[in-house]
C-alpha cells in the first residue's frame, strides 16, 4: 500500500471533489430542470410543476423514438451475442492463418471513427445496395450498430474462455457428456457472466448510438438520440428533453447495478 | 436440445460392472504437424494391472493417454480396449474415465455435483445418483464437503473428488495424467499410498503417468519408460530399475554409474558400455584386496553428499570417469564418516552387479 503524506491527502481528496463535481452537476441540473414550469432550462428554476412529464408521457413521437432505440439495441445485441461469442471461440481455441488479421479486423470497427462508419455505410446503402433494388431500411441501422457491439461481446468472451482450462471440456465428454451437454453444463456456465456483461455493454452502446445513427437511419426515423438532437434545435421544448434525459439517468443505472452484481459473484466463484 | 444429447454410450457400464479391461496398442503414432509425438508404439495393458508411463515431458507418454482416453486422435495405428477396436470412438463412447493433472472439477458446480456429473449425464435415476454419490465421497473420505465448491478445497481433496468423480461410473481402465504432481512431497507420498489401496478395492487397469521416478517405482506393476516419442523398456520396477536395457533407462531411473564400452571392456571385461547403481559400489582402501567377482577402479573422493539417510561419495578416477557410491547411514550417528574428500580410495562392485547397456 502506497503511504500518503497529510498533504498530499487533502490534495487528491479536493482534486476527487472537483471531478465528481463537474461530473454530476450537469446531471443535477437535467433532472431539476425536467421539473421547470418554464419553456426553457434556467437556474435558478422559477417555478416547478409536472407539465412536461405529462407532455413527455403522452408524445407520439418519443413513444416511437423509445421503441425505435429498443428495437435497434436488442437487433445490434443479439448480432453481437450471436457473432461475438462465435469468433471468440474461433480465437480462443482454434489456430489457424491469418488469426491475428481477424482478431484486429473483429476489433477495429470500435476503434474506428463513427463518422467513418456512417459513411461507409451510408455509401453502400444509398449508391449499391439500394441501386441493385435491395432496400436495406431499417436493418441496416441494425447491421450496423452490430458492427461495433460485436467487439463488446467478443472481448467479454474471448478474455473468459482463454482463461478457461480446456480439460474442463475434455473432463465433461470423458465423463460421458456429448457435445451440446458439454455446452449447456460446463462450457456456457463458464462465460455465461461475461456472456451477459457482454450483452448489456453492447445494448448500451447502441442505446446512445448518435453518429452512425444519423448517417443510416432511414427517412422519418428517429432514435431516442436522434429525437433528443432535433428536439433541442427547437428551444422551446427544451425542458422536454430534460425529462426524457432524467428517465434515462434512471434507467441507466440498472444495468450498471447488474453488471457491478455479476462481477461480484465472480469474485466469489 | 440437439440430438447428441440423448446420445448413450452404447458399451457404457450402467449397470453395475466390476469387469476390468486390458489395453491395447498397435503401431500407433501421432504427429503434430511436423513433430512426432509417438512413433509406431506397440504396448499392451494386462486387466487389472497398474501401468505407468514414464518419461520425462516432451516424451510423448501423455500423447498416449491422450490418445487412449479418445481427446486425440491417431495418425496411424489402433488402440484396443478389452479387445475391441475403439480407435475411431469419441471419449463419451469409451469406458475410461481420466484424472487430470489440474483435476479439471467444473468450479460452478458443488463437490456433489461434480462427482454426480457423469451419472446425471447418462440420466440415472436421482435417488441411485444420490446413494452412489454418498458411497463415493465416503470412500475417498470427503462427505463432509458434499456441498462446497472446488476452490474452496486443498490440492489433496481436490485429487482425490477428481478421483471419486471418475471412479463413480465403474470405468474399466483409469487414466491418470500426472495426478500427484501438484502436491507437495508429503502429501504426494500420502497419495501414492491411497491411490494404490483404492486400486486394489476397485480391482480396475490403471494406466498412470508420470515424470516422477520414484512415483512410478512405487506404485506400479509395470512401468514404460517413454523417451522421444518411443517406449526404451517395458518391465516391473524391479526389471527396469536393476536391469535397464538402455543408457537413458538407466539414467532416467535414479543414479546411475554409465562406464563406456570400451573402459568397461577393459575394467570388466564386458562387452559393452555398463550401468551400477551406486548402492552396488563400496568403497575400500587403495590396498584391500577383493573377491574373483569384483571389479574396481582407483580414485579419489572429490566430494562427499549427506543426504540422511545414506552418504554418497563421488570419485573422480584417473580415466576421467566419475564414480557414484553410495554408503547407508546404518551406523552409529555420531560416527565419523570412515572417508573424506580427497582420500584415494577403491571403488568396488561385483561384475554381476552392473547391466549391460548397449
Amino acid at each position: 500500500m502506497l503511504r500518503l503524506g497529510r498533504g498530499s491527502k487533502i490534495a487528491l481528496g479536493v482534486i476527487v471533489s472537483i471531478v465528481l463535481i463537474f461530473m454530476y452537476v450537469p446531471l443535477m441540473l437535467v433532472m431539476v430542470n425536467s421539473f421547470n414550469d418554464s419553456r426553457i432550462a434556467a437556474w435558478p428554476v422559477q417555478a416547478f410543476s409536472t407539465r412536461w412529464w405529462e407532455i413527455a408521457a403522452t408524445s407520439e413521437p418519443i413513444r416511437a423514438a423509445v421503441l425505435n432505440s429498443i428495437v435497434v439495441g436488442l437487433g445490434a445485441t443479439v448480432i453481437a451475442l450471436l457473432l461475438g461469442t462465435l469468433s471468440a471461440f474461433a480465437l480462443s481455441r482454434y489456430s489457424f492463418f491469418g488469426k491475428q488479421t481477424v482478431n484486429l479486423l473483429i476489433v477495429l470497427p470500435i476503434a474506428l471513427p463513427g463518422v467513418v462508419t456512417g459513411v461507409a455505410f451510408s455509401n453502400t446503402f444509398n449508391s449499391i445496395l439500394s441501386p441493385a433494388g435491395i432496400q436495406v431500411g431499417y436493418f441496416g441501422m441494425i447491421i450496423a450498430h452490430g458492427t461495433f457491439c460485436i467487439v463488446m461481446v467478443f472481448n467479454n468472451v474471448f478474455a473468459r474462455l482463454r482463461r478457461m482450462s480446456p480439460n474442463l471440456q475434455e473432463a465433461s465428454m470423458d465423463l460421458g457428456a456429448g457435445i451440446g451437454q458439454t455446452f449447456r453444463l460446463v462450457t456456457f456456465p463458464q462465460f455465461r457472466t461475461a456472456f451477459v456483461a457482454g450483452g448489456l455493454l453492447a445494448f448500451a452502446l447502441s442505446f446512445d448510438e448518435v453518429v452512425v445513427t444519423i448517417f443510416t437511419a432511414p427517412p422519418g426515423v428517429d432514435t431516442l438520440p436522434l429525437w433528443i438532437l432535433n428536439t433541442m434545435a427547437r428551444p422551446n421544448e427544451g425542458n422536454l428533453v430534460n425529462v426524457v434525459a432524467t428517465v434515462l439517468i434512471l434507467l441507466s443505472l440498472i444495468p450498471v447495478y447488474i453488471s457491478q452484481w455479476l462481477s461480484r459473484a465472480e469474485e466469489d466463484e | 436440445m440437439p440430438a447428441t444429447d440423448t446420445t448413450a454410450p452404447a458399451t457404457t457400464p450402467d449397470a453395475p460392472s466390476s469387469e476390468t479391461a486390458g489395453v491395447e496398442l498397435r503401431g500407433v503414432s501421432k504427429h503434430f504437424g511436423d513433430m512426432v509425438a509417438v512413433r509406431e508404439l506397440d504396448l499392451t495393458v494386462a486387466p487389472g494391472e497398474f501401468f505407468s508411463m514414464l518419461g520425462p515431458s516432451g516424451s510423448g507418454k501423455t500423447t498416449v493417454l491422450r490418445m487412449i482416453a479418445g481427446f486425440e486422435d491417431v495418425t496411424s495405428g489402433q488402440i484396443l480396449l478389452d479387445g475391441q477396436d475403439v480407435t475411431a470412438a469419441a471419449p463419451f463412447d469409451r469406458t475410461v474415465n481420466t484424472v487430470f493433472q489440474d483435476y479439471a472439477l467444473f468450479p460452478h458446480m458443488t463437490i456433489a455435483e461434480n462427482v454426480a456429473y457423469g451419472l446425471k449425464v447418462r440420466k440415472t435415476p436421482k435417488t441411485e445418483i444420490t446413494a452412489r454419490v454418498g458411497e463415493s465421497l465416503e470412500q475417498v473420505r470427503l462427505s463432509h464437503v458434499a456441498d462446497r465448491l472446488p476452490h474452496q478445497l486443498s490440492g489433496g481433496q481436490r485429487q482425490r473428488i477428481a478421483l471419486a468423480r471418475a471412479l463413480i461410473l465403474r470405468p474399466r481402465v483409469l487414466l491418470l495424467d500426472e495426478p500427484l504432481g501438484a502436491l507437495d512431497k508429503q502429501l504426494r507420498e500420502q497419495m501414492q499410498i491411497e491411490l494404490k489401496q483404492i486400486q486394489r478395492e476397485v480391482g480396475i487397469t490403471f494406466v498412470f503417468v508420470t515424470h516422477d521416478q520414484e512415483e512410478a517405482l512405487t506404485l506400479s506393476d509395470r512401468i514404460a519408460v517413454f523417451n522421444e516419442g518411443r517406449v526404451e523398456q517395458v518391465g516391473t520396477p524391479r526389471e527396469v530399475y536393476e536391469y535397464p536395457q538402455t543408457a537413458f533407462v538407466a539414467s532416467f531411473l535414479g543414479i546411475s554409474n554409465l562406464i563406456p564400452a570400451d573402459l568397461a571392456r577393459e575394467l570388466a571385461g564386458a562387452e559393452g558400455a555398463i550401468s551400477v547403481r551406486p548402492e552396488r559400489v563400496r568403497l575400500a582402501a587403495t590396498d584391500a584386496s577383493m573377491s574373483a567377482a569384483e571389479t574396481s577402479v582407483i580414485g579419489t573422493i572429490t566430494e562427499t553428499v549427506y543426504t540422511g539417510p545414506a552418504t554418497r561419495y563421488i570419485v573422480t578416477t584417473d580415466y576421467g570417469l566419475t564414480i557414484v557410491a553410495e554408503r547407508h547411514n546404518d551406523h552409529a550417528p555420531d560416527d565419523t564418516a570412515p572417508f573424506h574428500r580427497g582420500d584415494q580410495v577403491r571403488a568396488i562392485w561385483y561384475r554381476e552387479h552392473a547391466a549391460l547397456v548397449p
